[in-house]
Protein backbone atom coordinates (compact mmCIF):
# COMPACT_ATOMS: atom_id res chain seq x y z
CA UNK A 1 0.00 0.00 0.00
CA UNK A 2 1.12 3.86 -1.16
CA UNK A 3 1.53 5.98 1.66
CA UNK A 4 0.15 9.47 0.90
CA UNK A 5 1.34 12.59 2.42
CA UNK A 6 -0.56 15.92 2.45
CA UNK A 7 1.44 18.74 3.52
CA UNK A 8 0.33 22.28 4.96
CA UNK A 9 2.30 25.21 6.01
CA UNK A 10 2.43 26.44 8.84
CA UNK A 11 2.95 30.24 10.20
CA UNK A 12 4.56 29.38 13.61
CA UNK A 13 5.98 26.51 15.26
CA UNK A 14 8.30 25.82 18.00
CA UNK A 15 8.95 21.75 19.27
CA UNK A 16 10.70 18.29 17.95
CA UNK A 17 8.78 16.67 15.18
CA UNK A 18 6.69 14.37 16.23
CA UNK A 19 3.60 12.17 14.39
CA UNK A 20 0.36 10.29 16.19
CA UNK A 21 -3.27 10.06 15.50
CA UNK A 22 -5.19 13.35 15.52
CA UNK A 23 -8.16 14.13 17.60
CA UNK A 24 -9.86 17.38 15.85
CA UNK A 25 -11.89 19.97 17.90
CA UNK A 26 -14.28 22.15 15.88
CA UNK A 27 -14.50 25.09 18.55
CA UNK A 28 -11.63 26.36 19.90
CA UNK A 29 -10.05 25.08 23.17
CA UNK A 30 -9.79 25.74 26.63
CA UNK A 31 -7.76 23.75 28.88
CA UNK A 32 -9.54 24.94 32.30
CA UNK A 33 -12.97 24.21 31.00
CA UNK A 34 -12.82 21.45 28.57
CA UNK A 35 -10.24 18.81 30.00
CA UNK A 36 -10.10 16.36 33.13
CA UNK A 37 -6.84 17.29 33.19
CA UNK A 38 -6.38 13.98 35.10
CA UNK A 39 -7.38 11.63 32.73
CA UNK A 40 -6.87 13.49 29.76
CA UNK A 41 -10.23 13.13 28.33
CA UNK A 42 -12.43 15.66 27.18
CA UNK A 43 -14.62 16.49 29.72
CA UNK A 44 -17.14 19.49 29.20
CA UNK A 45 -20.77 18.89 28.88
CA UNK A 46 -21.73 20.65 25.41
CA UNK A 47 -18.63 19.88 23.92
CA UNK A 48 -18.68 17.84 20.48
CA UNK A 49 -15.96 15.74 21.55
CA UNK A 50 -16.87 15.11 25.08
CA UNK A 51 -15.40 11.53 25.74
CA UNK A 52 -12.67 11.69 23.68
CA UNK A 53 -8.99 11.33 24.77
CA UNK A 54 -6.28 13.70 24.29
CA UNK A 55 -3.82 11.09 25.45
CA UNK A 56 -1.19 10.72 22.64
CA UNK A 57 -2.63 12.19 20.60
CA UNK A 58 -1.97 15.25 18.06
CA UNK A 59 -4.90 18.01 19.24
CA UNK A 60 -6.17 20.01 16.45
CA UNK A 61 -8.70 23.12 17.09
CA UNK A 62 -9.15 26.06 14.99
CA UNK A 63 -8.44 28.51 17.72
CA UNK A 64 -7.64 29.03 21.60
CA UNK A 65 -9.79 30.60 24.62
CA UNK A 66 -9.45 31.20 28.08
CA UNK A 67 -7.20 32.56 30.67
CA UNK A 68 -3.73 31.30 31.81
CA UNK A 69 -4.79 27.93 33.13
CA UNK A 70 -3.04 26.52 30.43
CA UNK A 71 0.40 27.96 31.35
CA UNK A 72 0.19 24.86 34.04
CA UNK A 73 -2.25 22.23 32.13
CA UNK A 74 0.12 20.43 29.68
CA UNK A 75 2.75 20.05 32.34
CA UNK A 76 0.82 18.41 35.14
CA UNK A 77 -1.08 16.22 32.32
CA UNK A 78 2.60 15.12 31.14
CA UNK A 79 3.16 14.49 34.53
CA UNK A 80 0.10 12.35 34.94
CA UNK A 81 0.78 10.46 31.85
CA UNK A 82 -2.06 11.10 30.27
CA UNK A 83 -1.37 14.60 28.25
CA UNK A 84 -1.35 14.82 24.33
CA UNK A 85 2.20 14.48 22.16
CA UNK A 86 1.57 17.64 19.65
CA UNK A 87 -1.06 20.74 19.28
CA UNK A 88 -1.61 22.38 16.01
CA UNK A 89 -4.09 25.89 15.97
CA UNK A 90 -5.65 28.03 13.75
CA UNK A 91 -4.40 30.84 15.86
CA UNK A 92 -3.06 30.97 19.05
CA UNK A 93 -2.07 33.59 22.78
CA UNK A 94 1.02 33.41 24.03
CA UNK A 95 -0.90 30.92 27.04
CA UNK A 96 -1.06 27.95 24.93
CA UNK A 97 2.74 28.20 23.50
CA UNK A 98 4.63 28.75 26.75
CA UNK A 99 2.50 26.07 28.38
CA UNK A 100 3.15 23.72 25.33
CA UNK A 101 6.76 24.63 25.50
CA UNK A 102 7.67 23.80 29.31
CA UNK A 103 5.78 20.66 28.63
CA UNK A 104 8.31 20.37 25.83
CA UNK A 105 5.12 19.68 23.36
CA UNK A 106 6.01 20.48 19.78
CA UNK A 107 3.00 23.62 18.75
CA UNK A 108 2.30 24.90 15.86
CA UNK A 109 0.10 27.40 14.65
CA UNK A 110 -1.19 29.64 11.82
CA UNK A 111 -2.30 26.65 9.48
CA UNK A 112 -3.89 26.71 6.30
CA UNK A 113 -7.80 26.79 6.44
CA UNK A 114 -7.69 24.16 3.93
CA UNK A 115 -6.11 22.06 6.63
CA UNK A 116 -8.78 21.73 9.23
CA UNK A 117 -11.17 21.25 6.40
CA UNK A 118 -9.44 17.79 5.11
CA UNK A 119 -7.86 16.67 8.77
CA UNK A 120 -10.36 13.92 10.38
CA UNK A 121 -10.31 12.45 13.68
CA UNK A 122 -8.50 9.20 13.94
CA UNK A 123 -6.21 9.90 11.07
CA UNK A 124 -1.99 10.17 11.13
CA UNK A 125 -0.74 13.46 11.43
CA UNK A 126 2.64 14.31 11.49
CA UNK A 127 4.04 18.08 13.04
CA UNK A 128 7.59 19.40 11.74
CA UNK A 129 8.39 23.04 13.17
CA UNK A 130 11.61 22.52 11.74
CA UNK A 131 10.27 22.84 8.12
CA UNK A 132 7.10 24.66 9.51
CA UNK A 133 5.02 22.11 8.14
CA UNK A 134 2.16 19.34 8.99
CA UNK A 135 1.43 16.51 7.34
CA UNK A 136 -1.49 14.43 7.06
CA UNK A 137 -0.12 10.63 6.37
CA UNK A 138 -2.69 8.17 4.72
CA UNK B 1 16.91 35.64 18.10
CA UNK B 2 19.65 37.42 18.23
CA UNK B 3 20.97 37.17 21.90
CA UNK B 4 23.46 39.43 23.91
CA UNK B 5 26.46 37.76 25.39
CA UNK B 6 25.19 37.85 28.80
CA UNK B 7 22.34 35.48 27.36
CA UNK B 8 24.83 33.54 25.74
CA UNK B 9 26.31 33.19 28.68
CA UNK B 10 23.45 31.86 29.89
CA UNK B 11 22.38 29.67 27.05
CA UNK B 12 26.16 28.27 27.63
CA UNK B 13 25.27 26.78 31.28
CA UNK B 14 27.12 29.17 32.85
CA UNK B 15 24.96 30.17 35.34
CA UNK B 16 23.85 26.44 35.71
CA UNK B 17 21.86 24.19 33.61
CA UNK B 18 18.87 25.40 35.13
CA UNK B 19 19.05 28.78 34.49
CA UNK B 20 20.28 27.33 30.58
CA UNK B 21 17.11 25.13 30.47
CA UNK B 22 14.43 28.15 31.86
CA UNK B 23 16.34 30.55 28.51
CA UNK B 24 16.03 27.47 26.45
CA UNK B 25 12.41 27.50 26.63
CA UNK B 26 11.92 31.71 26.79
CA UNK B 27 13.81 31.42 23.36
CA UNK B 28 11.45 28.96 21.71
CA UNK B 29 8.63 30.95 22.55
CA UNK B 30 10.50 33.54 21.15
CA UNK B 31 11.21 31.96 18.08
CA UNK B 32 7.24 31.09 17.83
CA UNK B 33 6.05 34.57 17.73
CA UNK B 34 9.04 35.75 15.49
CA UNK B 35 10.67 37.78 18.51
CA UNK B 36 14.05 38.83 17.48
CA UNK B 37 15.47 39.57 20.98
CA UNK B 38 15.05 39.78 24.49
CA UNK B 39 13.69 42.66 26.29
CA UNK B 40 14.68 43.00 30.24
CA UNK B 41 12.12 43.53 32.32
CA UNK B 42 12.37 45.31 36.03
CA UNK B 43 9.42 43.02 37.57
CA UNK B 44 7.67 39.77 36.94
CA UNK B 45 4.57 38.31 38.28
CA UNK B 46 4.09 34.92 38.94
CA UNK B 47 0.59 32.55 38.71
CA UNK B 48 0.32 29.18 39.75
CA UNK B 49 -2.82 27.76 40.86
CA UNK B 50 -1.87 24.46 43.25
CA UNK B 51 -4.92 23.21 42.12
CA UNK B 52 -3.88 24.10 38.12
CA UNK B 53 -0.19 22.93 38.13
CA UNK B 54 -0.29 19.62 40.34
CA UNK B 55 2.87 17.63 41.34
CA UNK B 56 4.41 18.01 37.80
CA UNK B 57 4.32 21.93 38.78
CA UNK B 58 5.21 21.51 42.13
CA UNK B 59 8.32 19.18 40.61
CA UNK B 60 9.01 22.02 38.38
CA UNK B 61 9.37 24.38 41.10
CA UNK B 62 11.20 21.57 43.01
CA UNK B 63 14.15 21.78 40.71
CA UNK B 64 14.58 25.35 40.14
CA UNK B 65 15.03 25.99 44.20
CA UNK B 66 16.91 22.69 44.17
CA UNK B 67 19.75 24.33 41.55
CA UNK B 68 19.48 27.77 43.93
CA UNK B 69 18.02 29.85 40.98
CA UNK B 70 16.70 32.86 42.39
CA UNK B 71 14.74 35.86 41.04
CA UNK B 72 16.57 38.82 39.21
CA UNK B 73 14.12 41.56 39.49
CA UNK B 74 11.25 41.94 41.86
CA UNK B 75 8.70 39.00 41.64
CA UNK B 76 5.12 38.92 43.40
CA UNK B 77 2.70 36.10 42.95
CA UNK B 78 -0.92 36.12 42.29
CA UNK B 79 -4.05 34.91 44.27
CA UNK B 80 -3.55 31.65 45.98
CA UNK B 81 -5.96 29.27 46.60
CA UNK B 82 -6.78 29.53 50.04
CA UNK B 83 -6.79 31.64 53.30
CA UNK B 84 -4.78 29.64 55.61
CA UNK B 85 -6.63 30.78 58.37
CA UNK B 86 -10.15 30.28 57.04
CA UNK B 87 -9.83 27.21 54.76
CA UNK B 88 -12.30 25.23 56.87
CA UNK B 89 -14.79 27.97 56.70
CA UNK B 90 -15.17 27.03 52.71
CA UNK B 91 -14.73 23.06 53.49
CA UNK B 92 -11.45 23.36 51.71
CA UNK B 93 -9.38 20.04 51.41
CA UNK B 94 -5.92 19.37 53.33
CA UNK B 95 -4.12 18.50 50.46
CA UNK B 96 -5.17 21.61 48.82
CA UNK B 97 -4.29 23.41 52.25
CA UNK B 98 -0.96 21.02 51.96
CA UNK B 99 -0.02 21.70 48.59
CA UNK B 100 -0.34 25.67 49.07
CA UNK B 101 1.78 25.39 51.88
CA UNK B 102 4.28 23.65 50.22
CA UNK B 103 4.25 25.99 47.25
CA UNK B 104 4.48 28.96 49.22
CA UNK B 105 7.95 27.44 50.83
CA UNK B 106 9.19 26.90 47.27
CA UNK B 107 8.37 30.18 45.92
CA UNK B 108 10.13 31.72 48.97
CA UNK B 109 12.84 29.91 48.09
CA UNK B 110 12.82 31.21 44.52
CA UNK B 111 13.28 34.78 46.02
CA UNK B 112 9.50 35.63 45.10
CA UNK B 113 7.36 37.46 47.63
CA UNK B 114 4.28 35.82 47.60
CA UNK B 115 1.66 38.48 48.77
CA UNK B 116 -0.51 36.68 46.61
CA UNK B 117 -2.67 39.41 45.11
CA UNK B 118 -4.40 39.95 41.96
CA UNK B 119 -4.29 43.86 42.55
CA UNK B 120 -0.46 44.63 42.68
CA UNK B 121 -0.78 47.70 40.89
CA UNK B 122 -3.23 49.19 43.31
CA UNK B 123 -1.20 47.93 46.32
CA UNK B 124 2.41 46.94 45.67
CA UNK B 125 3.85 48.02 42.75
CA UNK B 126 2.88 50.50 39.78
CA UNK B 127 5.11 49.94 37.01
CA UNK B 128 5.32 53.63 34.48
CA UNK B 129 4.68 54.22 31.13
CA UNK B 130 7.22 52.25 29.34
CA UNK B 131 8.38 50.14 31.52
CA UNK B 132 9.01 46.79 30.29
CA UNK B 133 7.83 44.01 32.84
CA UNK B 134 6.25 40.05 32.74
CA UNK B 135 3.16 39.71 34.53
CA UNK B 136 0.88 36.79 34.50
CA UNK B 137 -2.52 37.56 35.75
CA UNK B 138 -4.70 38.40 32.69
CA UNK B 139 -6.61 41.76 34.58
CA UNK B 140 -3.18 42.62 35.62
CA UNK B 141 -1.86 42.68 32.06
CA UNK B 142 -4.78 44.57 31.12
CA UNK B 143 -4.10 47.18 33.40
CA UNK B 144 -0.31 47.34 33.57
CA UNK B 145 -0.40 47.88 28.95
CA UNK B 146 -3.70 49.84 29.09
CA UNK B 147 -3.72 51.90 32.45
CA UNK B 148 -0.05 52.48 33.14
CA UNK B 149 1.34 51.96 29.78
CA UNK B 150 3.71 49.48 30.98
CA UNK B 151 4.24 46.65 28.23
CA UNK B 152 3.24 42.96 29.19
CA UNK B 153 2.14 39.84 27.65
CA UNK B 154 0.07 37.07 28.92
CA UNK B 155 3.11 35.97 30.77
CA UNK B 156 1.53 32.44 32.31
CA UNK B 157 2.47 30.09 34.05
CA UNK B 158 6.36 29.07 34.22
CA UNK B 159 6.97 31.96 31.55
CA UNK B 160 6.05 34.68 33.94
CA UNK B 161 8.71 32.67 36.92
CA UNK B 162 11.17 32.19 33.66
CA UNK B 163 11.17 35.61 33.01
CA UNK B 164 12.23 36.95 36.72
CA UNK B 165 14.54 34.18 36.84
CA UNK B 166 16.68 35.11 33.52
CA UNK B 167 15.35 39.28 34.03
CA UNK B 168 14.45 39.16 30.55
CA UNK B 169 11.29 37.88 28.15
CA UNK B 170 11.80 37.47 24.30
CA UNK B 171 10.34 41.34 22.27
CA UNK B 172 7.07 40.33 20.95
CA UNK B 173 3.61 41.09 21.31
CA UNK B 174 2.13 44.27 23.52
CA UNK B 175 6.52 45.09 23.79
CA UNK B 176 6.36 46.62 20.69
CA UNK B 177 4.80 49.75 19.19
CA UNK B 178 2.83 48.64 16.63
CA UNK B 179 0.73 46.05 18.21
CA UNK B 180 -0.75 48.21 20.98
CA UNK B 181 -2.69 50.49 18.31
CA UNK B 182 -6.01 49.74 18.94
CA UNK B 183 -8.04 47.67 15.56
CA UNK B 184 -11.58 48.43 17.31
CA UNK B 185 -13.15 51.55 17.67
CA UNK B 186 -16.06 51.74 20.28
CA UNK B 187 -18.47 54.64 20.78
CA UNK B 188 -20.24 54.26 24.57
CA UNK B 189 -23.40 56.15 25.30
CA UNK B 190 -24.04 54.06 28.43
CA UNK B 191 -23.85 56.30 31.45
CA UNK B 192 -21.60 53.20 33.15
CA UNK B 193 -22.22 54.33 37.20
CA UNK B 194 -21.11 50.97 38.97
CA UNK B 195 -17.91 48.95 38.43
CA UNK B 196 -20.43 46.02 37.06
CA UNK B 197 -21.11 48.20 34.37
CA UNK B 198 -17.70 48.53 33.66
CA UNK B 199 -17.68 44.80 33.47
CA UNK B 200 -20.55 44.44 31.18
CA UNK B 201 -18.86 46.90 28.81
CA UNK B 202 -15.93 44.84 28.97
CA UNK B 203 -17.63 41.33 28.60
CA UNK B 204 -20.18 43.22 25.42
CA UNK B 205 -16.71 44.00 24.17
CA UNK B 206 -14.97 40.98 25.07
CA UNK B 207 -17.39 38.62 23.21
CA UNK B 208 -17.83 40.82 19.98
CA UNK B 209 -14.31 41.03 18.92
CA UNK B 210 -12.09 38.21 21.21
CA UNK B 211 -8.81 37.96 20.39
CA UNK B 212 -5.38 38.27 22.09
CA UNK B 213 -4.00 40.53 19.09
CA UNK B 214 -6.82 42.93 19.38
CA UNK B 215 -7.06 46.42 20.99
CA UNK B 216 -10.30 47.83 21.36
CA UNK B 217 -10.40 51.88 21.76
CA UNK B 218 -13.17 53.13 23.51
CA UNK B 219 -14.51 56.46 23.40
CA UNK B 220 -17.00 57.60 26.60
CA UNK B 221 -19.60 60.56 25.62
CA UNK B 222 -21.42 61.30 28.47
CA UNK B 223 -19.32 61.07 31.46
CA UNK B 224 -15.66 62.32 32.77
CA UNK B 225 -13.19 59.24 32.61
CA UNK B 226 -13.23 56.30 34.49
CA UNK B 227 -10.86 55.47 37.85
CA UNK B 228 -9.04 52.89 39.09
CA UNK B 229 -11.45 50.36 40.05
CA UNK B 230 -13.78 50.81 37.17
CA UNK B 231 -10.79 50.24 34.98
CA UNK B 232 -9.55 47.21 36.99
CA UNK B 233 -13.08 45.72 36.39
CA UNK B 234 -13.48 46.51 32.89
CA UNK B 235 -9.94 45.15 31.93
CA UNK B 236 -10.12 41.90 33.64
CA UNK B 237 -13.77 41.51 32.19
CA UNK B 238 -12.33 42.28 28.75
CA UNK B 239 -9.34 39.24 28.85
CA UNK B 240 -12.09 36.97 30.44
CA UNK B 241 -14.75 37.16 28.00
CA UNK B 242 -12.46 38.09 25.03
CA UNK B 243 -8.94 36.81 25.88
CA UNK B 244 -7.53 40.69 25.42
CA UNK B 245 -4.49 41.80 27.02
CA UNK B 246 -4.67 45.46 26.07
CA UNK B 247 -7.56 48.62 25.58
CA UNK B 248 -7.38 52.71 25.47
CA UNK B 249 -9.79 54.84 26.74
CA UNK B 250 -10.05 57.68 24.94
CA UNK B 251 -8.93 60.83 27.12
CA UNK B 252 -7.83 59.00 29.75
CA UNK B 253 -5.52 56.47 29.37
CA UNK B 254 -1.51 57.36 28.86
CA UNK B 255 -1.76 56.21 24.65
CA UNK B 256 -4.76 57.32 24.03
CA UNK B 257 -4.61 61.26 23.92
CA UNK B 258 -6.90 61.00 21.07
CA UNK B 259 -8.63 58.27 19.23
CA UNK B 260 -6.13 58.83 16.43
CA UNK B 261 -3.27 58.20 18.40
CA UNK B 262 -4.32 54.89 19.73
CA UNK B 263 -5.31 53.94 16.35
CA UNK B 264 -2.17 55.21 14.52
CA UNK B 265 -3.63 54.23 11.17
CA UNK B 266 -3.97 50.71 12.19
CA UNK B 267 -6.73 49.06 9.86
CA UNK B 268 -10.08 48.70 12.08
CA UNK B 269 -11.64 45.18 12.00
CA UNK B 270 -14.86 46.50 13.76
CA UNK B 271 -16.54 49.77 14.80
CA UNK B 272 -19.65 50.18 16.99
CA UNK B 273 -21.37 51.71 20.17
CA UNK B 274 -22.62 50.34 23.04
CA UNK B 275 -25.35 52.02 24.84
CA UNK B 276 -27.45 52.08 28.35
CA UNK B 277 -29.79 49.65 27.05
CA UNK B 278 -27.02 47.10 26.14
CA UNK B 279 -25.05 47.41 29.21
CA UNK B 280 -28.94 46.57 31.00
CA UNK B 281 -29.16 43.48 28.93
CA UNK B 282 -26.04 41.97 29.56
CA UNK B 283 -26.74 42.25 33.51
CA UNK B 284 -30.41 41.14 32.83
CA UNK B 285 -29.21 37.47 30.91
CA UNK B 286 -29.01 35.95 34.57
CA UNK B 287 -32.24 35.64 37.02
CA UNK B 288 -34.20 38.28 35.17
CA UNK B 289 -37.23 37.93 37.46
CA UNK B 290 -34.83 37.82 40.71
CA UNK B 291 -35.34 35.59 43.46
CA UNK B 292 -33.80 34.11 46.27
CA UNK B 293 -29.41 34.21 46.60
CA UNK B 294 -27.32 31.90 48.19
CA UNK B 295 -23.72 33.44 47.56
CA UNK B 296 -23.08 37.30 47.06
CA UNK B 297 -19.43 37.15 46.58
CA UNK B 298 -17.13 40.40 45.79
CA UNK B 299 -13.36 39.22 44.09
CA UNK B 300 -11.86 38.74 40.72
CA UNK B 301 -10.49 40.49 41.07
CA UNK B 302 -9.71 41.04 44.87
CA UNK B 303 -10.92 43.75 46.31
CA UNK B 304 -9.29 47.41 46.90
CA UNK B 305 -9.22 49.75 50.09
CA UNK B 306 -12.44 51.70 48.91
CA UNK B 307 -14.21 49.12 47.08
CA UNK B 308 -14.06 47.01 50.21
CA UNK B 309 -14.84 50.03 52.77
CA UNK B 310 -17.56 51.11 50.32
CA UNK B 311 -19.26 47.82 51.07
CA UNK B 312 -17.98 48.18 55.01
CA UNK B 313 -20.42 51.75 54.99
CA UNK B 314 -23.39 49.84 53.85
CA UNK B 315 -22.57 47.17 56.03
CA UNK B 316 -22.13 48.85 59.01
CA UNK B 317 -24.78 48.33 61.79
CA UNK B 318 -26.82 46.09 59.45
CA UNK B 319 -26.89 42.13 59.30
CA UNK B 320 -26.26 39.21 56.77
CA UNK B 321 -29.29 37.70 56.07
CA UNK B 322 -28.90 34.28 57.32
CA UNK B 323 -29.30 32.08 54.10
CA UNK B 324 -26.97 34.56 52.27
CA UNK B 325 -22.90 34.00 52.58
CA UNK B 326 -21.41 36.84 51.57
CA UNK B 327 -17.91 36.71 50.67
CA UNK B 328 -15.03 39.10 49.95
CA UNK B 329 -11.40 38.12 48.68
CA UNK B 330 -8.78 41.02 49.29
CA UNK B 331 -4.75 41.08 50.03
CA UNK B 332 -3.01 40.72 53.12
CA UNK B 333 -2.32 44.64 52.57
CA UNK B 334 -5.96 46.15 52.27
CA UNK B 335 -6.95 43.36 55.26
CA UNK B 336 -4.42 45.05 57.32
CA UNK B 337 -6.00 48.35 56.34
CA UNK B 338 -9.07 47.64 56.60
CA UNK B 339 -8.64 46.14 60.04
CA UNK B 340 -6.91 49.59 61.28
CA UNK B 341 -9.59 51.85 60.20
CA UNK B 342 -12.32 49.36 61.71
CA UNK B 343 -13.90 48.55 58.30
CA UNK B 344 -13.06 45.05 59.12
CA UNK B 345 -14.91 45.22 62.35
CA UNK B 346 -18.06 46.94 60.17
CA UNK B 347 -17.89 43.62 58.04
CA UNK B 348 -17.35 40.84 59.87
CA UNK B 349 -20.11 41.98 62.71
CA UNK B 350 -22.91 42.10 59.65
CA UNK B 351 -21.83 38.29 58.92
CA UNK B 352 -19.59 39.18 55.84
CA UNK B 353 -16.15 36.78 55.72
CA UNK B 354 -12.91 38.80 54.27
CA UNK B 355 -11.28 36.03 52.62
CA UNK B 356 -7.26 37.38 52.24
CA UNK B 357 -4.68 36.14 49.80
CA UNK B 358 -7.02 34.71 47.48
CA UNK B 359 -9.60 35.02 44.81
CA UNK B 360 -12.60 32.74 45.13
CA UNK B 361 -12.82 31.42 42.15
CA UNK B 362 -9.41 30.08 42.53
CA UNK B 363 -10.44 28.15 45.40
CA UNK B 364 -12.24 25.40 44.19
CA UNK B 365 -15.88 26.46 43.84
CA UNK B 366 -16.88 23.30 42.67
CA UNK B 367 -16.55 21.06 45.64
CA UNK B 368 -18.08 24.18 48.06
CA UNK B 369 -21.12 23.91 45.75
CA UNK B 370 -21.43 20.36 46.59
CA UNK B 371 -20.85 20.51 50.22
CA UNK B 372 -22.68 23.65 51.15
CA UNK B 373 -25.33 23.18 48.55
CA UNK B 374 -24.84 26.40 46.48
CA UNK B 375 -26.38 27.72 43.45
CA UNK B 376 -27.72 31.11 43.32
CA UNK B 377 -25.16 33.80 43.05
CA UNK B 378 -24.86 37.32 43.15
CA UNK B 379 -21.79 39.49 42.15
CA UNK B 380 -20.41 42.55 40.81
CA UNK B 381 -17.91 41.16 38.95
CA UNK B 382 -18.48 40.32 35.27
CA UNK B 383 -15.42 38.50 35.38
CA UNK B 384 -16.63 35.93 37.74
CA UNK B 385 -20.31 35.50 36.10
CA UNK B 386 -18.10 34.99 32.80
CA UNK B 387 -16.08 31.90 34.92
CA UNK B 388 -18.25 30.09 37.68
CA UNK B 389 -21.23 28.96 35.20
CA UNK B 390 -18.55 26.72 34.28
CA UNK B 391 -18.35 25.61 38.07
CA UNK B 392 -21.91 25.02 38.08
CA UNK B 393 -23.71 27.85 39.86
CA UNK B 394 -26.46 30.29 38.34
CA UNK B 395 -24.42 33.62 38.75
CA UNK B 396 -26.19 37.22 38.26
CA UNK B 397 -24.01 40.30 37.18
CA UNK B 398 -25.34 43.41 39.57
CA UNK B 399 -24.16 46.51 40.57
CA UNK B 400 -22.64 46.93 44.10
CA UNK B 401 -25.71 48.43 46.05
CA UNK B 402 -27.98 45.50 44.76
CA UNK B 403 -25.21 42.96 45.59
CA UNK B 404 -25.44 44.21 49.42
CA UNK B 405 -29.19 44.27 48.91
CA UNK B 406 -29.40 41.04 47.91
CA UNK B 407 -27.09 39.60 50.55
CA UNK B 408 -29.32 42.04 53.70
CA UNK B 409 -32.62 40.56 52.29
CA UNK B 410 -31.49 37.15 50.78
CA UNK B 411 -33.11 37.83 47.45
CA UNK B 412 -31.40 39.55 44.24
CA UNK B 413 -34.30 41.99 42.65
CA UNK B 414 -35.04 41.16 38.99
CA UNK B 415 -33.94 43.16 35.68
Amino acid sequence: MTTIETFFRVAQATGAEVEAEAVVSPVAFSARYDLDRTTGLISRNDHPLKGQSVRGKIFIAPGVQGGVAAGWAFLSMRGLGVGPRGLIFGAVNPVMVQGAVTAGLPIVAGVDQEFFETVRTGELVRISPDNHTVAIVR
Amino acid sequence: MQLTAAEQDILDGRHGEALAGILREQVSVGEFFGAERFVEVTNAHFMGDREVFGQAGANYLTRLADAGVTVRVPTTRNAQSVDFEQAHLLAQSPELVEGEKETRVLLRRLGVSTVNTCIGYQSVYQPRLGEHVAWGDTGTVAYANSVLGARTNYESGAAGLAAALTGRTPEYGFHLDENRRANVRVRVTASLDDHADWGALGGLIGERTRGYWNVPAIEVVDRPGPVSDELKHFGASLASYGSMAMYHIVGTTPEAPTFEAANAGRELIDEFEVSQADIDAFMARDLPDGGPVDLVVFTAPQLSFFESKHIADRLQGNKVSDSVTLLLTTNSLTCEALREQGHMEAITSAGGIVLRGTCWYVMDPAAQREHFGWGNLVTNSAKLVNIIRAHGYTPALRRTDECIDAALTGKVAGR
